[in-house]
């Protein structure tokens, strides 16, 4: 009986402030989309991470015929020179946990099968490639050690990190992420003020009957909870309308146009978008019913 | 919860009707609604008994309204003590109050209806907001509709009852809870003399079945008429205090 009274009075509050509502509801449907995209963008760093940090390599490219970099002024790298520093790299273990040497036809099939779309592998031929070590590091921050001791050596063209490679492109990413969350943020506190806004209005038009309901003794759980849940509920479908944004770029964006075409990484999966939708959801929820219960608090007091 | 309501309300109506002492005690009462200007009440002591009648006269702004807003927690005493049903008002918690207030009823002299609700939800509005089941509402507000005269009248709207008919609803409202206490600010002060006397009589009966009435007024007629007991109240001090009184001093037999 009361839960139904409430109830009733909650949607005859939603009905007649309709303009309202849907004002709550789309801001808070944009701005959890938003929250949510941004959650998205770390949920993908954090997988692109531990998908590559366990591939990353240290590559010391060796001279070849063609190197121009100053170490390399004696032509093309000897077997005798490749010799001794395949040594001196099994030597560091065990920070060197592998080492492999990939040659220059090694290198032209992995071009061949990294771009085998594309027009450029008929310009290039296994000549242009430079042989190399592959180097695993037990701790791939320790770059520093190999690049000290190989870099600039004779023989050596270059000893490159894809750690810092991709270092790069996280930093981009993060950037992403830090956009769409600062705007998430500023997104949500509109949504704040837009609640209190709305319950501020709809107190002023319900007075006589809020008035009404304190004479005869209606407790405060009574009086404030129809405008409480008013907020909830349009916080609510604003939630849904985003969580079905968010399932949606998943499965149109991600799913059928951005994996397809970089298959080279792992893009986020669903178990992690699966976590993210309850926290988008309840993020509104309790950001809608703390604005409206601090409103309340003011211009519903017994 | 509902039924534990209804035994604690009815625990603490048995408690004043077994008359466990004054319904109603005001002790050295002072409010003052801000410092510039003379306190609106000072320094008032009443004592109100179950089941009396007491009019509340004097002017407008002497302080009978204040004197009916402390009662219902509306405002907190600047100095004193107002004591309801042995319960110090002024220091109730936040939380209590809607119990305090749901052992009495008020009327006002502009109604307070809800134009968009019929008579019938008018009233069961009160019984809705304190949770009452619905079996309970469809057997109480017909019986207090019938008492104030409406029964032929439960599906009418407010703007389609006279002033008096509407304050019938008011009183119907206020009464449906069958609270002990009822507080009534200028009834009548709307409504003209004839209309005002059916409205008398009406919380006369209210008042005849047990429930103590409390009523501000500046309608000299109806006072003098009733002899009932008489508190005056003049720019906020108490003038005087009669068991069947009449209304100024020049009407004194």
């Amino acid at each position: 009986m009361r839960l139904r009274f409430i109830f009733s009075e909650t949607f005859q509050g939603l009905r007649r402030n309709l303009t309202m509502t849907f004002a709550v509801i789309i801001t808070v449907a944009v701005s959890l989309t938003l929250f949510g995209a941004g959650l998205l963008v770390r949920a993908q760093v954090d997988s692109m991470k531990d998908y590559w940090y366990d591939r990353v390599e240290v590559s010391i490219f060796l001279c070849g015929a063609n190197s121009d970099a100053p170490s390399c002024s004696l032509g093309a790298v000897t077997p005798e020179v490749r010799g001794q520093i395949e040594a001196e790299l099994n030597s560091l273990r065990p920070l060197v946990q592998e080492v492999y040497y990939e040659s220059r036809d090694e290198a032209y099939q992995h071009f061949l099968e990294q771009f085998k779309d594309s027009p450029i592998t008929q310009n290039v031929t296994a000549e242009a490639l430079p042989e190399s070590f592959r180097v695993k590091l037990s701790d791939p921050t320790k770059y520093e050690v190999i690049a000290a001791a190989f870099a600039g050596r004779p023989g050596v063209e270059q000893v490159q990190d894809q750690r810092q490679l991709l270092d790069r492109f996280f930093r981009l990413l993060n950037g992403l992420q830090l956009i769409a969350l600062s705007v998430a943020v500023a997104m949500l506190v509109v949504t704040a003020l837009l609640v209190i806004n709305t319950i501020r209005v709809a107190a002023h038009s319900r007075r006589r009957e809020v008035g009404i309901m304190r004479l005869v003794g209606a407790s405060n759980f009574m009086i404030r909870m129809p405008f409480l849940l008013e907020a909830a509920v349009s916080a609510a479908i604003g939630g849904l309308i985003a969580v079905g944004a968010i399932v949606a770029g998943k499965v149109f964006l991600i799913d059928k146009v951005i994996a397809p075409s970089y298959q080279f990484t792992a893009f986020v999966g669903w178990e992690q978008v699966l976590w993210i939708l309850p926290i988008v959801f309840l993020t509104g929820i309790v950001i809608a019913a703390i604005a409206a219960a601090l409103t309340l608090r003011r211009y519903l007091k017994v | 919860m509902p039924i534990q309501q209804l035994r604690h309300l009815r625990l603490s109506r048995s408690g004043q009707h077994c008359g466990r002492g004054t319904l109603i005690t005001f002790e050295r009462v002072t409010k003052r609604y801000d410092k510039r200007n003379r306190p609106a009440l000072q320094d008032i002591s009443v004592d109100v008994q179950p089941g009396e009648f007491v009019f509340l006269v004097g002017a407008s702004g002497s302080g009978k309204s204040t004197f009916l807003r402390l009662i219902l927690r509306e405002e907190k005493a600047t100095a004193g003590k107002v004591i309801v049903a042995g319960r110090n008002v002024g220091s109730l918690s936040r939380w209590k109050v809607p119990g305090l207030r749901r052992g009495m009823g008020a009327v006002f002299q502009d109604f307070r209806l809800l134009q968009s609700k019929t008579v019938y939800q008018n009233v069961a509005f009160t019984l809705q907001v304190l949770g009452r089941k619905n079996s309970q509402i469809e057997r109480a507000v017909p019986e207090v509709l019938d008492l104030v005269g409406l029964a032929d009248k439960m599906q009418r709207y407010p703007d389609q009852l006279s002033g008096g008919e509407q304050q019938r609803v008011a009183i119907a409202r206020a009464f449906v809870n069958r609270p002990p206490l009822l507080l009534a600010d200028e009834p009548t002060g709307n409504l003209d003399p004839a209309t005002s006397v059916g409205i008398m009589k009406l919380l006369d009966r209210i008042n005849r079945v047990g429930t103590t009435v409390l009523m501000a007024t500046h309608d000299a007629a109806i006072v003098d008429q009733m002899r009932k007991r008489v508190v005056e109240l003049e720019a906020g001090r108490l003038m005087r205090d009669e068991a069947r009184g009449v209304y100024g001093q020049d009407h004194q037999p």
